[in-house]
């Protein structure tokens, strides 16, 4: 029992820290909110069924599974970082100098825009992704462990490498942490800020894609209305680790999710869902600096 | 804040309108497929036309060319359009039409005005909060249900009536404001946001589970009509005029604490809250003191709601109605008296004269909170700058 939920919750736990690392690169970079990030994973998770639908009407499902779903992965990233893009563009772009509250509902209306968006084209109704192996794996003691679950820590886990490589080593993940730092400070010395914002919504909403991609194969059934709670769960996530750092958000979430998995196989499982506002809320008022960052003073 | 003439004109070359053409028609195109899509980018390259070259193509003086966009697009601050005396009269005007509205439309109108009555009054309690204190709160539903079920809980429990719990509902909400205060308000800007919708949902989930007090998801039913003496207010021009008196009494408390000692405070709050600590206030208790002044009303406005409807369940207090109220004080106009009232009327009025548009309602709402937020985050009638960065 321990062990199954401990498995199941490192498990979602692992997407949360996905979804959580696009909140906390776009907080450490704008201080901003995005609201929307939620939806985006959610348009993640619609791309999937979308593409994977597509690829096998071509026939290739058929012919090799796994190439299917790689090129659905492809397919799905892709389309899912343009619209991160394009949501900065249009919604948050022409805010950086305006008060702080205004991206915030900017970014809300986004949520409400993406999501209404999404229900008007594709149905109210819940989409079915084909449960291809949804089932096989392998018992440790009375513990069943799917292919699926090992899958999707083994993927999270070399995807966070490659960005914690990306950002400790190359000249442009310098050049993010740079504007994270101080974004004036950084245009001063020459580096074009406004790309490396537009970069990291793209890199954020290519890891929530990732997270869709990963949660649809895994549930099998999505509705438009997953991006709000899962949104506001990664951002939990983010808080917890500290908000703009990035270890930490991949922290937080694996903590997160097992958290919430206890809590619900033995407090109540009614009450799934307000476990995380009971983190948020708690971690917020005792150390809003999360675990894992320095406190910064505000500056008048 | 941008120049909406300046940004839309720029936009409007025509490379740049087929890239956007072309780049939200292969956005839209896995969701809607190709017809819509087409749509989508057909519709993109139409407006930009109209906007670049309509005008030329009425022949239309050149002076009026260039102002053009200007024209369509520059709403200005209606206060400051008009003068004072002017204003009186319009107010007049106004106040005689909403007082005789029963005698010269349909019931179905009256009703749709009474809901409206009960968003100005959520509307006008969370402008204390986000319009002149600057705290933004995203779970006032939260507030709002407290009312409603402490009413509909008195009633079918007790059997209390309307004027006796109304007391009652609004100090529990107004206490649930200081209670959820204390702790959020350690917090600044989008943070407060956030642990706010934190307890507004929290709010909504215990109302869901807590069967045995709430009966959960089903609800409560059979909650009774307002009586006035033994006179039991049954129609909808009643109940109509009853959310009148209220919306008066609302506005008129709201006004009188805005220019007391108390409002001044809040909006140094708003404009400098460091300064205003360096002043000597104490600024955690003002903000306290705005979060339960803001939380009464929607206690009052709960009550209202679920004598209205004689039935009140967890659904109508969800996120997307906090989110609402926010789109209502924005729109009007946030830290004015008038602009939140007017938001809310037409937040409630427009989807129903848009019946036909009904399933696009919240696509708008969404693209408008975008819209305001760049182009106009002062609101319709509301002035120039508010809060800091």
């Amino acid at each position: 029992m321990l062990l199954q939920q401990l498995i199941q919750g490192l498990t979602i736990g692992y997407v949360y820290a996905l979804i959580a690392l696009g909140y906390t690169m776009v907080y450490g970079i704008l201080q901003l909110i995005n609201f929307a990030h939620g939806e985006i994973y959610m348009l993640g998770a619609y791309m999937t069924i979308i593409g994977f639908g597509l690829f096998t009407s071509f026939g290739l499902t058929e012919t090799s599974i796994f190439l299917s779903l790689f090129l659905t992965l492809i397919f799905t990233i892709l389309f899912v970082s343009a619209y991160g893009l394009t949501v900065e563009r249009v919604a948050y772009k022409p805010l950086r100098s305006a008060p702080r509250l205004s991206p915030l509902i900017s970014a809300i209306g986004v949520s409400i825009f993406l999501q209404n968006f999404v229900m008007l084209t594709q149905g109210a109704t819940y989409k079915v992704f084909p449960p291809l192996f949804a089932t096989q794996g392998f018992t440790i003691g009375d513990t069943k462990v799917t292919y699926l679950q090992v899958s999707i820590i083994l993927l999270s886990s070399v995807i966070m490498a490659l960005l914690h490589i990306f950002i400790s080593r190359t000249k442009t993940g310098k050049a993010m942490r740079a504007v994270a730092q101080d974004i004036l400070m950084a245009s001063l010395v020459g580096i074009d800020t406004d790309r490396i914002i537009a970069l990291t919504f793209i890199l954020g909403s290519g890891l929530a894609a990732v997270a869709g991609f990963m949660v649809t194969l895994y549930y099998g059934l999505i509705n438009y209305y997953i991006g709000y709670i899962a949104g506001i769960k990664a951002f939990t996530a983010a808080v917890l680790g500290g908000i703009g750092s990035i270890p930490g958000a991949m922290f937080g979430g694996i903590l997160l999710g097992l958290v919430e998995s206890l809590a619900a196989g033995y407090i109540s499982p009614e009450y799934k869902d307000a476990y995380a506002f009971v983190v948020l809320i708690i971690i917020l008022l005792i150390k809003p600096s999360g675990l894992f960052k320095k406190v910064i003073e505000e500056k008048v | 804040m941008k120049n909406l003439r300046q940004y839309l004109y720029s936009l409007s070359t025509l490379p740049s309108a087929l890239f956007s053409a072309l780049w939200f028609g292969l956005l839209s195109l896995p969701f809607t497929g190709l017809p819509g899509a087409l749509y989508i980018a057909g519709a993109i390259i139409v407006i930009y036309a109209l906007f670049r070259y309509l005008p030329k193509l009425l022949l239309l003086p050149p002076i009026i060319l260039q102002q053009f966009p200007a024209l369509v697009l520059r709403l200005k601050p209606i206060s400051s359009l008009k003068p004072k005396a002017l204003g009186d009269l319009g107010f007049f005007v106004l106040l005689i039409a909403v007082i005789l509205l029963p005698f010269f439309t349909s019931p179905y109108v009256v009703d749709i005005a009474a809901l409206a009555g009960i968003y100005i009054i959520l509307s006008l309690g969370l402008n204390i909060m986000v319009g002149y204190t600057g705290l933004l709160n995203l779970g006032f539903a939260g507030f709002y249900a407290i009312g409603a079920y402490s009413y509909a809980l008195l009633n079918t429990r007790l059997g209390m009536g309307f004027w006796e719990s109304l007391p009652l509902s609004m100090v529990l909400s107004a206490l649930a404001g200081i209670l959820i205060g204390i702790p959020a308000l350690r917090l600044r800007g989008d943070y407060l946001a956030i642990v706010t919708l934190g307890f507004g949902e929290i709010t909504r989930i215990v109302l869901n589970n807590w069967v045995t007090l709430t009966n959960g998801p089903n609800g409560i039913t059979g909650i009774e009509r307002p009586y006035i003496g033994s006179f039991e207010l049954k129609g909808v021009t009643e109940y109509y005029y009853l959310v009148l008196l209220f919306v008066f009494l609302t506005a008129l408390f709201i006004k009188k604490t805005i220019h007391s000692k108390a409002g001044r405070t809040w909006m140094a709050i708003r404009d400098d809250e460091i300064a205003s600590t360096a002043m000597g206030i104490n600024t955690f208790l003002y903000k306290l003191y705005a979060f339960s002044f803001g939380a009464l009303w929607a206690g009052l406005a709960g009550q209202l709601f679920s004598a209205k409807m004689r039935f009140v369940s967890p659904e109508s207090f969800t996120f997307f109605e906090s989110v609402l109220i926010v789109a209502m004080v924005i729109l009007g106009g946030q830290g004015t008296l008038l602009g939140p009232a007017i938001g809310a009327i037409i937040l409630v009025a427009l989807p129903e004269l848009l019946r036909e548009f009904q399933q696009y309602r919240m696509v708008f709402l969404g693209a408008g909170l975008i819209f305001m937020s760049i182009f106009r985050p002062q609101g319709i009638i509301g002035r120039r700058s508010t809060g800091s960065r």
